[in-house]
């Protein structure tokens, strides 16, 4: 081939790939744009304090913000004990061909593939029917109490659901402390657990903390989970226990922009509820971005 | 390599305050194991629970009848051979509608996924110079942040009205929206794995191509792209069995109707929002309500298979590339 073709089918090449790569963004931009600049013009200190009214075309989301919040607060501490502590057996304590360890690594590749859908039926049908059913029974109620959808067991759905992505980011932030620390310290004479507890967890923080961030982004746009384990179609009052039912940001963008009988009306405080859950959620990611970036060059800089 | 430290070390006589001491080393390790065991215990009892919800279809004698095996699968007589209507009179329970709707719509998402995404990727990995590279990954990877309900909300307000209008469409919800609104939500998985697979190419593979006189191109088309082959596979795979599963987005963005048609025009209904819209309104035990967990079943089993083969691939890159299985 002559050297001016080549240089074209290069150029040519490259021109598409750049393409794709900045139309993926560009998409990414329309969608921030189009939600941002319809959103903010209906945000209000109101919208964002009161409760809903005149069949959620008035008043504002502030049941649906306290419900995310909750939520994605009891899955957290149902997940991270679990998710780091598994991590910590598969780096620090599996040994190297430990079947037992590659078992556990296809459940978790396994794991982040379920369909969220189907972590909703196993909520359903495990959580809700099973435990609340014989924990009802064991306690003695007459009628149902924990055998129907409730904030813990949405809570507890979405931690099987983010399990995975605490896993793996802890695993990598393990990855992260230096084989020397480990050594040091357990020639000082500590123990392997003294030396997790006071070398490896502490240097492991800051992705551990990454972790955490990425499980509760993902876990508060999660609606497909909770559509049956306990989100509420409008309910004004805030969960006081942890068997009531709950509003949901994202579950509420779902009612409002599907069953409204009035979409056009409806858009003004449907576009800022989306606005709320696209700002919660970005921030999120924005933060673990960030501590990432920043534990990444520490490490570099430290070798 | 860590796990040798700690047993290499000979223990002649202890203390009883030593042997305290390797108790509790010995029940923290035990307790560590038993929190690893979550992972596969969540798995087997997601499978379980959601199989024994759907086993009435196979035990119940109503649900035998009402809900067949060959009711589901095969045609029937009458008008309309494949239906999906479980809570009218007669109820109907064709999945074939449902399995056309589903593989519609993902073929759509598919189609235009898989060329942004690795393309994409090619460029970021390849192309793209070093500061460049730096800003666009994690900005793409943050659509991967994007709740699918928001994907779902805009397709229904901004994408509808131009895809109804670009394609000359009937509907404004229709197969053709929903599969697009799709693809934005398995872009960031195609292009995160395609291009970890494109980075883990060794860089003398490439300084021997540029070494032997070929341009910047042809070694990312001829030399990187085949090296990682196995890998990008992998990821179209995967953003396979993601549009598969994926819910919300299809719930509002399909119109989910019935019919057995493969125009993209035409209104369609998938596994997953049939789920997600029946479950709510069924009663607990009912041939409706195995049904609806007998589809979990299936959604499960897809996209088990194809995560164990985008797994099996992903380990195969790694194998070529360094010899070794890690």
């Amino acid at each position: 081939m002559k050297y001016t073709t080549r240089r074209a089918i290069g150029l040519g090449l490259t021109g598409l790939t750049a393409f794709a790569a900045f139309f993926i963004v560009g998409m990414l931009a329309l969608i921030l744009w189009d939600v941002a600049r319809h959103g903010a013009r209906h945000i209000s200190w109101a919208f964002l304090t009161e409760a809903p009214s005149d069949g959620m075309m008035g008043g504002g989301i502030f049941p649906a913000i306290f419900g995310t919040a909750a939520l994605t607060l009891l899955m957290t501490l149902a997940v991270m004990p679990v998710g780091v502590l598994t991590a910590v057996y598969l780096h620090e304590y599996a040994p190297p061909e430990s079947r037992f360890a590659r078992w556990v690594r296809v459940a978790v590749v396994n794991l982040a593939g379920v369909p969220s859908i189907v972590f909703g039926l196993f909520g359903l049908g495990f959580f809700i029917l099973f435990v609340g059913g014989n924990l009802d029974r064991l306690l003695g109620y007459q009628e149902m109490h924990w055998a129907q959808p409730g904030i813990l067991w949405a809570s507890l759905t979405l931690a099987v659901l983010t399990l995975p992505v605490v896993i793996v980011s802890t695993e990598e932030a393990l990855r992260a402390v230096p084989l020397d620390q480990r050594t040091a310290s357990l020639a000082l004479g500590a123990t392997q657990s003294q030396t997790l507890a006071r070398v490896v967890l502490p240097g492991a923080l800051p992705g551990i903390l990454t972790g955490a961030v990425l499980a509760i982004s993902r876990g508060a746009g999660e609606v497909a989970p909770i559509l049956f384990t306990g989100a509420a179609y409008f309910l004004p009052d805030l969960p006081t226990s942890l068997d009531s039912q709950f509003m949901h940001l994202g579950y509420h963008t779902y009612v409002m922009a599907t069953q409204s009988p009035n979409v056009t009306e409806a858009s003004g405080p449907l576009y800022a509820t989306v606005l709320v859950l696209l700002a919660l959620t970005f921030a999120l990611n924005l933060v673990a971005v960030i501590i990432r970036t920043r534990t990444r060059r520490k490490a570099a800089s430290a070798h | 390599m860590e796990q040798g430290l700690t047993q290499a070390v000979a223990a002649p006589r202890l203390s009883a305050a030593a042997r305290r001491r390797q108790l509790r080393e010995k029940a923290v390790a035990g307790f560590i194991t038993l929190m690893a065991f979550t992972g596969i215990a969540a798995l087997i009892l997601i499978i379980v629970f959601v199989a024994k919800e759907a086993l009435a279809l196979f035990t119940d004698a109503e649900a035998r009848h009402e809900a067949s095996l060959s009711k589901m699968f095969l045609a029937q007589e009458g008008r309309y051979p494949f239906r999906w209507q479980p809570v009218s009179g007669t109820p109907k329970v064709s999945m074939i509608p449902l399995f056309v709707g589903t593989l519609k719509i993902t073929v759509v998402s598919m189609l235009v996924a898989v060329p942004l995404g690795v393309f994409g990727a090619l460029f970021v990995a390849e192309f793209a110079p070093r500061r460049l590279r730096e800003l666009l990954k994690p900005v793409i990877e943050l659509l991967a942040g994007i709740p699918s309900v928001v994907l779902g909300f805009f397709a229904l307000m901004v994408l509808s009205p131009v895809v109804k209008n670009l394609f000359h469409l009937d509907r404004p919800l229709n197969g053709t929206l929903a599969g697009l609104a799709l693809a934005l939500a398995i872009v960031p998985v195609i292009f995160t794995v395609s291009e970890d697979a494109l980075t883990a190419v060794p860089r003398s593979y490439r300084e021997a191509s540029l070494a032997l006189g070929a341009t910047l191109w042809e070694t990312a088309w001829k030399v990187v792209l085949p090296a990682a082959a196995p890998g990008i596979l992998a990821a179209c795979v995967l953003g396979f069995g993601r549009a598969i599963g994926e819910t919300m987005i299809v719930l509002m963005a399909s119109g989910n109707a019935d019919i057995v048609s493969w125009s993209l025009g035409d209104s369609a209904r998938s596994l997953s929002a049939t789920i997600a819209a029946e479950m709510g309104e069924v009663v607990v035990g009912s041939p409706h309500y195995a049904l609806l967990f007998f589809i979990g079943v299936e959604l499960f089993i897809f996209t088990f298979v194809l995560n164990m083969i985008a797994s099996t691939w992903t380990k195969k890159v790694l194998q070529r590339l360094t010899g070794s299985a890690s």
